[in-house]
């Protein structure tokens, strides 16, 4: 079994004709960015481009800025989509329609652990995103040791069904490849709504795994469904609180895993968030502090690498989280970084000086998202236009609110922003509006 | 397509949901902290994207406060799901046809 969809399986025999099938209508192109929306067409669309030799961009989000920066990186780029109404200025691929039930004779297909998968990206600071390289071997050591720390190697059949996409790095290690490489199967689903949800886990049998983040699980407690039994709830992108982890676990009579990782480094670690605050490092990784910074190597890292977050190590195998490195911005799972927004909002044409700053949760918001706001110069520009030019650059989440109009920043001799000046700024500015 | 759904493919005219709008607004604007007042946003523009730019986010939060307010779990696999958010109107309406509270 390799997936459900609508609760009907899909086995590994499917599977296999369905990864043939498309892999013979890819073009000769190289890469390929994948927008298929259904997690098995996904799926598919991705085994057939590693069978064919081709690379998978997976960049955070699809916004025309960020697209035409891919053409830049791999002028070759196709996309690959099951959406009719797909906008994405790339050639264009429409995923072939499939034909129910065709299966053929399973058998191996043995990829080499070297070969080139796909590219994940981080935001950078220059404005033009890092390409990171992931080997197939290197992703799939990474999802072994998260299956066998997520107790998914007992030898029942799992089925996991995931609220986050499958183009996000953790939605793609933790719903598709993890499955493919334990045994287990995924719904081809993406849930939204809480009653969504609830269907979505209803129409697979137990024992069940939702695959989550933060911003759901809030919005699952907050509204009053019923979800079938689950014996296991992930989550990640943002830390969870204690508390929520709690009440998650009480609610649903489950059991809550929250998982830890990077864009370089994919997931390396773990922690049960109800009972501890410590995150216990996947087998065979290890941290080691230098200074400020704290680097990650060993298990399925290929190389040391520098985390992104202000770590505590606190024993051999475990570590604390004490937040991020001040310029990095995570919303909702999507990571971007102050200067990358910085650097957009000021290469629009009117931008006279700009400057991105975060704002903490509101009181009250259900969702408990933070937000990004933004102060501008641009005396010649409407609102109005500078929004949709920004939008065109930067993912909707990041969208600054608000976008505060300003004479001047208060920028001092260095050409720096204090902290404290930027936030006295704002405060006023929207006192004002 | 089911009866339900005729609401929403013909709005009713402006004037008889233009309270439950209001109310509608005023809530989104709580929920969400927009920095607008309820009563200048436009019933016809979008919500999503280029009218009040909201994102999924958002929308999740609205949902628990349709759910919460007018006792409606929305669904997004049903055809009226893209026509909801088309704008306060068609919100207003589709809450005005389903809501049990």
């Amino acid at each position: 079994m390799v997936a459900y969809r609508a609760g009907a399986p899909l086995r590994a025999g499917n599977f296999l004709a369905d990864v043939m099938r498309v892999a013979a209508t890819l073009p000769e192109r190289r890469h390929v960015l994948n927008a298929c929306q259904d997690r098995y067409r996904f799926t598919v669309a991705f085994a057939a481009s590693l069978v064919a030799n081709k690379v998978s961009l997976l960049p955070s989000t699809h916004t025309p800025e960020v697209i035409r920066q891919l053409t830049e990186f791999a002028p070759d780029v196709f996309c690959l989509t099951d959406d009719a109404r797909c906008q994405i200025d790339l050639p264009r691929v429409r995923f072939p329609e499939l034909v129910p039930g065709e299966t053929v004779p399973w058998q191996r297909v043995d990829i080499e652990q070297d070969r080139l998968a796909a590219y994940v990206f981080t935001s950078g600071s220059t404005g033009t995103p890092l390409p990171y390289r992931k080997t197939w071997g290197r992703l799939v050591n990474c999802v072994r040791f998260e299956a066998q720390r997520l107790g998914l190697l007992d030898g029942r059949s799992h089925a996991l069904v995931g609220t986050v996409p499958p183009q996000h790095m953790y939605g793609f290690e933790s719903t598709v490849l993890v499955a493919l490489q334990s045994g287990n199967a995924f719904s081809a689903g993406k849930p939204f709504y809480p009653a969504d949800v609830c269907a979505e886990l209803a129409s697979v049998p137990e024992p069940r795994m939702l695959v989550s983040t933060p911003v759901h699980l809030r919005t699952l407690l907050g509204t009053e469904v019923e979800l079938p039994e689950m014996e296991l709830v992930l989550s990640a992108t943002a830390p969870l609180s204690q508390n929520l982890a709690r009440e998650v676990e009480q609610r649903f009579h489950t059991r809550l895993l929250e998982i830890y990782g990077s864009t370089e480094t994919g997931q390396i670690a773990s922690r049960r968030s109800a009972e501890t605050v410590e995150w216990q490092l996947f087998d065979g990784v290890r941290l080691i502090a230098e200074g400020e910074d704290t680097w990650a190597e060993g298990g399925h890292i290929e190389q040391r690498t520098p985390m992104c977050d202000v770590l505590e190590i606190t024993a051999a195998d475990r570590f604390l989280l004490h937040g991020r490195l001040s310029d990095l911005v995570n919303i909702a799972g999507k990571r971007s970084s102050l200067s990358y927004l910085n650097h957009q909002l000021n290469a629009i044409p009117g931008v006279v000086d700009g400057a991105f700053f975060v704002r903490e949760p509101e009181e009250g918001s259900s969702t408990g998202v933070t937000r990004v706001a933004a102060v501008v110069v641009a005396p010649e520009l409407s609102a109005a236009d500078l929004t949709e030019q920004l939008r065109r650059r930067i993912d909707a989440v990041f969208m600054p609110r608000p976008l505060l109009f300003v004479d001047s920043l208060p920028r001092n001799d260095t050409g720096k922003l204090p902290h404290n000046s930027l936030h006295t700024l704002a405060a006023a500015a929207m006192k004002r509006s | 397509m089911s009866d339900k759904a005729s609401p929403l493919r013909q709005p009713a005219p402006p004037a008889d949901n233009a309270a439950l709008q209001r109310e509608v607004a005023g809530l989104i604007v709580a929920a969400l902290n927009l920095d607008v007042a309820a009563a200048d946003i436009d019933v016809q523009a979008p919500l999503y994207g280029d009218g009040l730019g909201l994102d999924s986010i958002d929308i999740l939060e609205i949902a628990l406060v349709v759910s919460k307010q007018y006792g409606i779990q929305l669904r997004a696999d049903s055809e009226e799901n893209e026509q909801i958010f088309r704008s306060l109107a068609y919100l207003a309406d589709y809450i005005a046809a389903h809501r049990t509270k």
